[in-house]
């Protein structure tokens, strides 16, 4: 009777202890299900450790019990009834224990990397997962679908960078990217709790890297798209070499402007562009203008030469005396009849004659 | 005491106080003599101080889940695993400036990626990756400085495209080797211009650049619009040439009546000025006047 009573306080002892392979690892990561009964230091079983007992605790956890078992049947050690009460709690809590740690409930977006005494031992899918119990078998849960975004630089700084032809952009960019394999993600990246430090240090080596390559007018223009895939594409192989485990989803460049303080000269080109299209535009109109009279005055030739090819005599004398006839109706006329006749004719005169004339009728 | 020794033992396996207290003895023993080797790390042993071996090294061609992780024994109070750790790590180094051949200064931040390949040996001399980092640091800076110093600027802009990368990682590898460390890789991540002279005489230049842009386009522009204008001028003196070609002598005609009228006035537009004519009878427009009817 003793024994078993023994056995059961051992065992809950190794239960609660929540493992001496626990307590050397680098302190459970707080990850574990339910989080409750193997989240760090304290016990997950109240009962059998007496409150602030520390690592050393379950070395006296028994002892108190026991004391409290004795004390309240009077010195005497386990009997047939009470005894059994206290195995049933430990039994209980050990299958409590049991149920929690190695039943995972592991999130749609996410995936659970489950390490046996450390080692790497197989993904849990979405779901509902089994594992063996904690301190075998530790499941830690990495979001794989969220997509998560860095901004380059932090802030409204200038980052300027080299183009290929000596020349500096200050560039804005947006890098997004997402965990694609968890367990590189854990295991192969130096700090997978804060991963941005490494991933914007490799988007801006990877930018510097694309951008010394084009020009300045095809990073602040027509080349943003290319630029952007380049660097998604070295990122990824950069990130592949180090066996990260992160996926680059896009570079988007935000903003690829020259420098604050050559901006002015680039304005001037912008409105010199302005200008030389004006010209041109000015250019086609006069050509319209030009062309649509000549075929105008081309064509309505033709259909007159037509009729007169017809009745050239009879046509042309009918054009003179038609133009004369406007002509001379609304001009002031002085015809002079004798030949040699004209003494003195003073050009000024000419008009306050004809006034003079015209008042006189 | 042979009355003694079997209650002893009797008194010793129904106290469940000193069971307890063994029980717990077992275990914290047990914790010494097993450790959790996890993925991330590598172990050396040492037994009274001495590397006697090394647990879950790195292995180039390893995955994981095949690794050495795992449950690891070790003797208590005797072995002593120091912990390594497995992953790649950085060292960032602080801002070099680079003088190249053309003396031209470029400011060059610049990273380096290295792993702990060899544990016994870091162990050996440099005891922790701190000191490994810190060791590997300045011994980037002046391998940066080495290369780069050796090529003209516009190589500096886009040193990938060359071998520089690779040859400044071989010597960063070099010393690396001596800590049991491997450069995984080197790498630039900004190049800039030195504040002051250097930058505001890029900045001058890309101006200057801009205003001789501005004025070309400009000029470009009144080049295109001549061309254009000059070209409807030929394609309209090609339709009156196709068209009035036909009768020469005609079209002077047609052109001379077209004339009057519009110098007169009587086309419709308004031109300037009045007219008054002066005209002798002799004009062949008064023939028939003069005639009188013969």
């Amino acid at each position: 009777m003793a024994i078993t009573h023994g056995w059961i306080a051992r065992l809950g002892a190794i239960v609660n202890q929540n493992g001496p392979w626990g307590g050397s690892g680098k302190g459970d990561g707080g990850k574990e299900p339910g989080g409750d009964p193997s989240s760090g230091g304290p016990s997950p079983n109240p009962w059998t450790q007496p409150p602030g007992g520390g690592k050393r605790g379950p070395q006296r956890g028994p002892s108190f019990i026991d004391e409290l078992t004795r004390s309240l049947r009077g010195g005497k050690f386990p009997g047939s009834d009470g005894g059994i009460n206290w195995r049933y709690v430990i039994g209980g809590f050990a299958l409590l224990w049991v149920a929690f740690t190695s039943v995972h409930r592991v999130g749609p977006q996410e995936e659970g990397v489950v390490t046996r005494f450390g080692r790497y031992a197989g993904k849990l899918g979405s779901g509902v997962g089994f594992t063996m119990p904690a301190p075998i078998d530790r499941v830690q849960k990495v979001d794989v679908r969220e997509i998560r975004t860095i901004d380059i630089p932090k802030g409204q700084a200038e980052n300027l960078i080299l183009t290929a032809d000596q020349n500096i952009v200050d560039l804005d960019y947006t890098v997004r990217w997402s965990r694609r394999n968890a367990e590189l993600f854990l295991f192969q990246l130096a700090d997978p709790d804060n991963p941005d430090d490494m991933i914007s240090q490799v988007a801006e080596s990877a930018m510097r890297e694309v951008v010394s390559t084009v020009s300045l007018n095809d990073a602040i223009g027509s080349g943003r798209g290319d630029i952007e895939t380049r660097v998604q594409l070295r990122m990824q192989a950069l990130l592949d070499k180090y066996r990260t485990g992160v996926s680059i989803q896009g570079v988007a460049i935000q903003r690829a402007d020259p420098p604050s303080s050559v901006n002015d000269a680039f304005k001037r080109v912008t409105a010199a562009q302005q200008t030389a299209q004006t010209y041109v535009n000015q250019a086609n109109a006069y050509a319209q203008q030009i062309s649509a009279k000549a075929q105008g005055e081309a064509t309505s030739f033709d259909k007159v030469y037509a009729q007169y090819k017809l009745a050239p005599g009879v046509t042309r004398r009918r054009m003179y005396y038609e133009t004369m006839e406007g002509v001379l109706a609304k001009a002031d006329k002085t015809i002079v009849d004798a030949p040699g006749v004209m003494p003195y004719l003073p050009l000024p005169e000419v008009r306050k004659r004809q006034v003079i004339v015209e008042g006189d009728q | 005491m042979s009355y003694d020794s079997p209650s002893l033992v009797s008194r010793y396996l129904s106290n469940p106080v000193s069971l307890a207290i063994s029980a717990v003895g077992l275990l914290v023993l047990g914790a010494m003599t097993i450790s959790v080797a996890s993925e991330t790390r590598q172990g050396v042993v040492l037994r009274l101080g001495q590397p006697v071996r090394i647990i879950n090294r790195f292995h180039p061609k390893e995955d994981i889940g095949n690794s050495g992780a795992g449950l690891v024994a070790s003797i208590p109070f005797i072995e002593q695993i120091v912990w390594i750790d497995k992953r790649v790590k950085d060292i960032e180094m602080k801002r070099q400036q680079v003088l190249s051949t053309d003396q031209l200064r470029l400011n060059v931040d610049a990273f380096a990626r290295f792993r702990i390949t060899d544990p016994l040996r870091m162990i050996r001399t440099a005891k922790t990756e701190q000191r490994v980092a810190d060791a590997l640091r300045p011994n980037l800076g002046s391998a940066l400085r080495n290369e780069l110093g050796q090529r003209p600027f516009a190589a500096l802009l886009s040193p990938e495209r060359g071998q520089v990368m690779e040859n400044i990682r071989k010597r960063l590898n070099l010393v690396a080797r001596q800590y049991g460390a491997e450069i995984v890789d080197v790498r630039i991540k900004r190049a800039d211009l030195p504040d002051g002279a250097t930058l505001q005489s890029a900045y001058e230049r890309m101006r200057s650049a801009r205003e001789q842009e501005a004025l070309t386009i400009q000029a470009q522009g009144a080049q295109k619009a001549q061309i254009i204008r000059a070209e409807a001028d030929a394609k309209a003196a090609e339709i009156y040439a196709a068209s009035f070609g036909k009768d020469p002598e005609f079209y002077e005609f047609y052109r001379a009546m077209q004339s009057y009228r519009y110098t007169f006035g009587t086309d419709g537009t308004t031109p300037a000025g009045s007219s008054s004519l002066i005209i002798g009878t002799n004009n062949d427009y008064f023939r028939k006047f003069k005639e009188g009817g013969q």
